[in-house]
């Protein structure tokens, strides 16, 4: 078998005068001189790169440019610029949807047995990695105070100890982070009990990130004792090298966002865009997957979901996210919630 | 109708059976046809009425999840009756939510209900949006706004992909089922079309079973629906019988007009004869009389022939004793030998032969034969009937010691009109015996003999 | 021979009559069958030639109350009409013979003959002259003790010659009564029988006298 070829990973931050949208990073996987399957995803290369070098490793005769951006560049990128790529990948479920809703995406007939119902949408939108969302905690933050497990021992901890906490703890800021305004959706229709931690965050001056990468890199240099709701994937990244690092799964109720995928219509080889697809939801890739989340997707293939693990599905009912109304009712929320003072 | 009558008439098929089946099929297959469109159109509509109902009630909740508050309108978009419209067969779903002309918020460009609907009663159409095909519902209700009453208009939109494929696939299963009861009943269909057609096969087996000239009506019980054709086919033969009864009457009395005078000419010729001695009349006249026998003895075959079809077409067998019918035959052929000064003799009529078989047709056929050996025996020469069983047949040969005609000639003597030589009228007389031979399914044969003469000989299958 | 003949066509019967009297035969003519009737009535009749269709009726019935009437004067049908096929019928009904119109006299003199012979006894057939006896329906000739069987031809010769002795007949003469019409004889042919009929009559005291360039006639010696 022929040594796959990882190119270097080019870091072009804010470098790409071609495109319209920011891309974070742009890599190639495999052969540079092999025909390459353009990827759009909001996946970090570094967390995806196994899976891609395995299935370059497996067709030698293809390459994969990986273009990394934020869920509302591919938003833009997709809905408004046309930006040609043979496959999108994103955590982003509400934005996933509205684009498969909007016509989009290409039909594609697939055979991938073990794939739960709810997490795929028609023949257009596929989910390839359950991605638990989850609040990581400094060890030596919470010193001699005990791991809360759920949002009310995390609520309790936070107001009794406020001075420690004061300024240290963060989440996604909902107004700029598309994930970070689904999962606030998702907390706010299913808990009350989210808001009363949204006014205890905004009495500790909670601080708000537009990216996981850059809370995870905060909290490993002591600057946060706790981060809200981050996507375990990035999480898992550090936890095995990092033994400050906690993960905690809430007992209460712990999502699990569906990473999703489709062929956009009109891509430019929608058969390498399938034969990626393919390969993502095929047994070996999602066994890398589920290693990297923690958790499978497609039983079978890694760890069995805990059972406080609340799956977003993939369904229409996302749609209701992207309405302006209501997500402006609902930021206006977020913002009362957070400025307590 | 025209073309559906053409395609079902299928009149280029020449088989009745073949018409039947191929009828059959393709009303089936029309009517396969119509159960698939008239399923799959049931089918629509009845998903589509409770589909309208989910998507009504849908629309119905989004208007009541708006409200107006100090800045404008709220809209708390019910994640559960998206999610249930979803349900419903991953439709795509759009909405928008207008004050007045303003998209407040949702998609852009939804086609316009052909009604604007004035209350929370849903009005329902479908549109193309997006290239795909929707149906959707639009409530309205007034809100306030700034303290002023502007109309909100709530459009819902879903396409019904999963709905056409719930009415395709119960259509097809529909036509599946009707395929499957129709493999099962196209060998049934054919068996009937065995059946229909069997009374018509019957009835050809009845006719083509008749003999040549059998001209008795077809007595045979058909269908209600094939007595037209019997009685058309018995009419046909009534007229058929009757021109030839008329023929046949035609020929008898034709024969009386000719023979009256004929019989006079023949006389006086005679009378003529006598009185001359003058060369020259005299061969005249012997042609004459000549000429006269001649056409005579043909009007006679023509009659004995007319008879004999006449005796075939209506054959009635009886018990008959040949040996009996030979020996009157002999005596009535005695004084015709006499006057050749020809010996006649016979063996094996002392003792009966009784067969099945029509007596005036074996009385022409014996007189032909015997007439015929008269003539061709040698002048003082010897006539010998012999009648002898054998092989369950009845054979009676009839040998001359005449001028022995061989090969071409014996053949030829069969055809009808062709004479020996110069003996008139010979041709239609053994025309004549085989004809009565076959009507006796039985065989006449002329052989010459290796000593010079003939034998004619009359084979007749015993009961 | 006493012939009643019932035939309607006038011409016909004349004809007919003239030819069988060639022969020797004393014919009466009934054109109906109410004078066949008186006829029969009021003379004997060796043969009754009888006509199937008749103004006054089918020859048939007639022949038929004949028979019922058990008079048993031998009967030969004439007819234009049917076919041979018809015989059985006139036959059955007691019928001699039956002949078919127009007919060879020949051929009817042999009819005759043959039902004469059936019959026998029916009428004296014997005729004697010079030193022989004639017995036609025999078919032979007696001298003295001796009886000497004549072929057909033989017979109507002798027959013929005896109508009227010693008046002479052409050789044409007979050959038209010796052969049918369809036999191509030579004159010669008749010189055949001739000769045979001599030698059947040796030692009998008549003979057959040749004059020649005229014919043959028989004469006693």
């Amino acid at each position: 078998m022929r040594h796959a070829v990882i190119a270097a990973a080019l870091t072009l931050l804010h470098l790409a005068p071609a495109a319209g949208f920011e891309i974070e990073s742009e890599s190639i996987f495999g052969d540079e001189s092999a025909p390459r399957i353009e990827v759009l995803s909001t996946t970090d290369t570094a967390a995806f790169a196994p899976v891609l070098t395995a299935f370059v490793a497996r067709h030698p005769g293809r390459a994969i440019r990986y273009v990394q951006a934020s869920s509302s560049e591919i938003q833009r990128a997709v809905a408004e610029e046309g930006a040609q790529f043979d496959l999108v990948i994103s955590s982003a479920m509400d934005m996933q949807m509205k684009l498969v809703n909007d016509g989009f995406a290409a039909s594609v007939e697939l055979a991938a047995p073990g794939l739960p119902a709810w997490a795929r949408w028609r023949d257009q939108l596929w989910g390839i990695a359950l991605e638990p969302v989850v609040t990581l905690a400094s060890r030596s933050a919470f010193a001699d105070l005990p791991l809360p497990v759920n949002r009310r021992e995390l609520i309790a901890t936070l107001r009794e100890n406020a001075d420690r906490f004061q300024g240290r703890i963060a989440t996604y800021d909902p107004q700029v982070s598309g994930v970070g305004y689904f999962l606030t959706a998702q907390d706010d229709q299913v808990s009350d009990g989210f808001w009363r931690l949204a006014e205890v965050m905004g009495r500790l001056d909670a601080r708000l990130y537009c990216c996981s990468s850059d809370m995870i890199d905060d909290l490993r240099s002591g600057d946060l004792a706790v981060v809200y709701n981050v996507v375990a994937s990035y999480a898992a990244r550090f936890r095995p090298d990092d033994p400050d690092l906690v993960r905690i799964a809430a007992e209460d109720y712990t999502f699990a966002i569906v990473r999703s995928a489709f062929l956009p219509a009109g891509a430019p080889d929608p058969e390498g865009g399938r034969e990626l697809l393919l390969f993502l939801l095929s047994g070996p890739a999602q066994r890398l997957i589920a290693e990297t989340s923690g958790v499978a997707l497609v039983p079978g293939t890694g760890p069995a979901p805990a059972p406080q693990l609340r799956p977003i599905r993939l369904d229409a009912g996302l749609l209701v996210y992207g309405d302006r109304l209501r997500r402006a009712g609902l930021l206006a929320e977020w913002q009362a919630a957070l400025n307590q003072r | 109708m025209r073309a559906l009558r053409a395609l079902v008439g299928a009149g280029q098929i020449k088989s009745l059976r073949r018409r039947l089946v191929w009828q059959f099929v393709v009303l089936s297959a029309l009517l396969v046809a119509g159960l698939f469109v008239t399923v799959r159109w049931v089918a629509e509509s009845a998903s589509r009425a409770s589909q309208d109902a989910v998507l009504g009630a849908a629309v119905t909740a989004i208007a009541e999840g708006v409200r107006s508050v100090d800045d404008g309108l709220e809209l708390d978009l019910p994640y559960a009756t998206f999610s249930m419209l979803g349900a419903m067969g991953d439709e795509r779903i759009f909405y928008s939510l207008r004050v007045g002309a303003d998209v407040v918020t949702g998609y852009e460009g939804l086609p316009p209900p052909p009604a604007p609907p004035t209350d929370l009663a849903p009005v329902f159409w479908a549109a193309t949006h997006q290239g795909a095909q929707l149906r959707l519902a639009a409530v309205a209700r007034p809100m306030l706004v700034d303290a002023r009453a502007v109309p909100v208009m709530v459009t819902l939109g879903q396409t019904r992909r999963g709905q056409a494929a719930i009415a395709r696939e119960t259509a097809m299963g529909a036509a599946w089922v009707a395929l499957a009861f129709l493999a099962l009943v196209l060998p049934v269909a054919l068996l009937a079309a065995e059946a229909v057609l069997s009374p018509v096969r019957r009835l050809a087996e009845v006719v083509a079973r008749r003999g040549p000239r059998d001209l008795s009506p077809v007595r045979y019980p058909t269908p209600r629906e094939l007595t037209p054709l019997l009685r058309a086919l018995n009419g046909l033969i009534a007229r058929l019988r009757g021109a030839l009864d008329l023929a046949e009457t035609f020929i008898f009395e034709a024969a009386h007009r000719i023979r009256t005078p004929l019989s006079l000419v023949r006389t006086e010729a005679e009378l003529a004869l006598a009185e001359t001695s003058d060369p020259a009349a005299r061969t005249r006249l012997r042609r004459m009389v000549r000429a006269i026998d001649d056409s005579s003895r043909s009007a006679s075959q023509i009659l004995d022939h007319a008879m004999v079809m006449y005796r075939s077409d209506q054959f009635e067998a009886e018990m008959l004793d040949l040996a009996a019918l030979a020996a009157s035959v002999l005596r009535a052929v005695e004084p015709l030998a006499d006057l050749r000064d020809l010996r006649v003799t016979s063996a094996g009529l002392g003792r009966p032969c009784h067969l099945r078989g029509d007596q005036r047709m074996l009385e022409i056929a014996l007189r032909n034969i015997l007439d015929n050996a008269v003539k061709y025996a040698r002048s003082e020469g010897t006539v010998h009937l012999a009648l002898h069983e054998a092989d369950r047949q009845a054979v009676l040969a009839v040998c001359d010691d005449g001028r022995g005609i061989a090969g071409d000639a014996l053949t030829g003597r069969f055809r009808r009109g062709s004479n020996v030589e110069d003996v008139a009228g010979s041709g239609l007389g053994l025309t004549i015996v085989t004809e009565v031979a076959a009507a006796h399914r039985g065989r006449f044969s002329l052989t010459p003999r290796p000593e010079g003469g003939t034998c004619a000989t009359l084979s007749l299958p015993l009961p | 021979m006493r012939i009643l003949l019932v035939e309607d066509g006038e011409e016909l019967a004349r004809a007919v009559a003239s030819r069988l009297a060639l022969e020797g035969h004393g014919v009466d003519h009934a054109p109906t069958l109410a004078d066949a009737r008186l006829f029969l009535d009021s003379a004997p009749y060796d043969l009754i030639l009888l006509d199937i269709s008749l103004p006054d009726g089918d020859g048939r019935d007639f022949l038929a109350a004949e028979r019922a009437a058990r008079r048993e004067v031998p009967v030969i049908m004439m007819t234009a009409s049917a076919s041979v096929g018809d015989r059985v019928s006139t036959l059955d009904l007691g019928a001699d013979d039956y002949i078919t119109k127009p007919f060879d006299f020949a051929e009817l003199q042999a009819r005759c003959r043959a039902v004469l012979r059936r019959r026998a006894g029916a009428a004296d057939s014997r005729r004697h002259f010079a030193g022989f006896t004639f017995d036609a329906l025999g078919a032979n000739v007696t001298i003295g003790e001796e009886t000497r069987e004549l072929r057909a031809r033989e017979l109507r010769l002798l027959e013929i010659l005896l109508s009227r002795p010693g008046q002479t007949y052409s050789k044409a003469h007979l050959i038209d009564r010796l052969f049918s019409f369809d036999e191509e004889v030579s004159d010669n042919a008749i010189e055949v029988y001739v000769g045979r009929l001599r030698r059947k009559l040796e030692g009998s005291g008549a003979r057959i006298e040749t004059l020649r360039g005229v014919g043959y006639r028989l004469i006693a010696e």
